[in-house]
């Protein structure tokens, strides 16, 4: 006896949402695990089996995680590099992509293939003799090296921002022309405005980097005072192998993470348009 | 007039230098300038604290001697030649499947998209503790399907895996892309392939895989550069070990520098990692020719 065409349909739609449902329940499970083990006891932490929903909740823990060390201060840190860098970002490829793509100069194309190509040496190549040039500035643990990059542009965010100025028609800007706007103006009133949904994904992307950059700091920064907060949990790490504290490390962990999944709550439109933009023109 | 015109071309081209002067600044001063830098450091042995002293192909004699770098070099390879397909492999697979007309597709890109919008020391501490080998929900886990579970980021031969695994659970950044250029092939291409009697499989191979390969080819360039540059989970989580099983190329690259304070040395490894990911690309680039389909170029 064969299945009808219509039963094999449906048993072919049913696999498909089991699969999918399997797989997202899967991907799920740290998130889960990590949220569950914050709220434990340090005593329960270490059950095995492990409960799933802990008995009783330690709300405390996330209070702990401000009060065992200056949390907020790291917190703090990572913030303002965090908006540094999205104003020099912004600033400096917003120009350079509006360069690249609406004005005529000797040597552009070439340039932005040197652009383009550059997207593709990891920083860890170029990190010694910019380390030695920061240091011989004396600006070892300072934020400068962490935020004075940012002002002259980034391949990747030019290039972004280039793909989506090339969308705006050049109507605008021959009307604007015809009404007497200069050139900064034609930026400044016209290309920059359009261009809100493109900034706000390069803003988000520079927030992610930022936020989770690890490497950075590690090398800059020496005192305390100045960790950032993923800096300082990577510190804390270490006096975790002791055994203790798995509870409150998971909660720091929540905190950190918690304004990146909000932001890509809250800006989802414009998050995976960036990612399409930039992952399909490649 | 024709004055008048090449007076304009050439205000136009003097603000079109002004405009990207912040990026010629930057590519000189922090891409250029110091890949040459570090191309001389190379040459010399520097603490630095004295002066540096020329050492010739010193660094390089030392570097294809010193079983670490090969050993960088080899769990940098492995982990890339894993990781990077199978994500590739994951993501086109799920984004297939979410292509086919899925109710609530939104919800479940947003679900499968989340891990890949966490990084860094979060996601390592958590993994750490996910992989912990006697309280570590993974095991516990295997342990209710009878399965005595491995020591993972603790044991020699689990620990590569292991982080494998873990960059799988960011199989879903992938897979918002694919969808997306998914969606861009014409559905003509298919009825055309069904009135001819393609099966599924055989329309997956000849219509979508070409249709979409540059979005793979991009990914499996930028996947590659990106294994080359692991760090913090290495550092975070396993620091190298056990017994150097995870000894990423950057990890060991950091040591020399900011460690041992070995400027020249850690120059040489910058130098031979940026050969390497330079001949990586050019070969892909290569073998481009022969799979990856751009329909402008027929």
């Amino acid at each position: 006896m064969t299945l009808g065409l219509k039963t094999t349909t449906i048993i072919i739609r049913v696999l498909i949402y089991a699969t999918i449902i399997a797989g997202a329940f899967i991907l799920m499970i740290p998130f889960f695990w990590m949220l569950s083990t914050s709220l434990k006891d340090e005593g329960a932490v270490w059950l095995f089996p492990p409960r799933w929903v802990p008995k009783p909740i330690i709300w405390e823990n996330y209070k702990t995680a401000f009060t065992m060390w200056p949390f907020g201060l790291y917190l703090l840190n990572s913030t303002k590099l965090v908006v540094i860098n999205i104003i020099g970002v912004l600033s400096s490829c917003s120009s350079v992509a509006f360069s690249f793509s609406r004005l005529r100069w000797p040597g552009r194309d070439f340039f932005f293939l040197l652009l383009i190509s550059t997207m593709m040496i990891p920083g860890q190549v170029t990190m010694i003799p910019v380390f030695v040039l920061f240091r011989s500035l004396g600006w070892i643990d300072t934020f400068y090296p962490l935020t004075v990059p940012a002002f002259f542009g980034s391949p990747f965010y030019i290039f972004l921002l280039r793909q989506f100025f090339l969308t705006i028609p050049k109507e605008m800007e021959e009307a604007a022309k015809v009404d007497g706007c200069s050139t900064f103006q034609i930026f400044s009133r016209i290309i920059l405005p359009l261009s809100k949904p493109a900034l706000g994904t390069v803003a988000i992307f520079t927030f992610m980097g930022i936020w989770n950059d690890f490497m950075g700091p590690l090398i800059y920064l020496n005192s305390e005072s100045k960790r950032t907060a993923s800096l300082a949990l990577g510190f804390f790490r270490s006096a975790w192998y002791g055994g203790t504290h798995t509870a409150v490390l998971m909660a720091s962990s929540m905190i950190v993470m918690l304004p990146c999944l909000f932001l890509f709550f809250f800006a989802q439109r414009y998050y995976i348009q960036g990612i399409v933009i930039t992952g399909l023109k490649g | 007039m024709k004055e008048y015109r090449s007076k304009l071309a050439r205000k136009e081209a003097i603000e079109g230098y002004l405009y990207a002067i912040p990026w010629f600044i930057g590519f000189v001063v922090f891409t250029t300038g110091p890949i040459i830098a570090s191309f001389l450091l190379s040459f010399t042995n520097w603490d630095l604290v004295r002066t540096p002293k020329w050492i010739g192909f010193g660094n390089y004699k030392t570097l294809i001697e010193d079983p670490l770098f090969w050993r960088g070099l080899k769990v940098t390879s492995i982990y890339a030649a894993f990781s990077v397909p199978l994500g590739i492999a994951g993501g086109l697979a799920i984004a297939v499947l979410m292509n086919q007309k899925i109710k609530g597709l939104s919800i479940f890109r947003t679900i499968y998209y989340l891990p890949a919008v966490v990084s860094g020391v979060p996601v390592s501490l958590l993994w750490s503790w996910i992989f912990n080998p006697d309280f570590g929900v993974l095991n516990y886990l295997l342990s209710l399907v009878g399965i005595k579970g491995p020591g993972w980021i603790y044991d020699e031969r689990w620990a590569l895996p292991s982080l494998i695994i873990m960059s799988l659970w960011g199989v879903g950044g992938g897979m918002v892309i694919y969808l997306a250029s998914l969606q861009g092939v014409p559905t003509e291409l298919y009825e055309a392939a069904i009135i001819d009697g393609a099966s599924s499989w055989r329309r997956f191979w000849s219509i979508t895989v070409p249709m979409i390969s540059p979005v793979i080819f991009f990914q499996l360039i930028m996947g590659i550069i990106g294994s080359f540059q692991v760090f913090t989970q290495a550092y975070i989580m396993t620091n190298g070990g056990p017994n150097y099983a995870t000894l990423f190329y950057v990890l060991y690259l950091y040591q020399n520098a900011f460690q041992w304070f070995k400027m020249g040395y850690a120059s040489a490894l910058a130098w031979v990692l940026f050969l390497v990911i330079l001949i990586l690309t050019f070969v892909q680039f290569r073998i481009a020719n022969y799979w990856v389909y751009y329909e402008s170029r027929r």
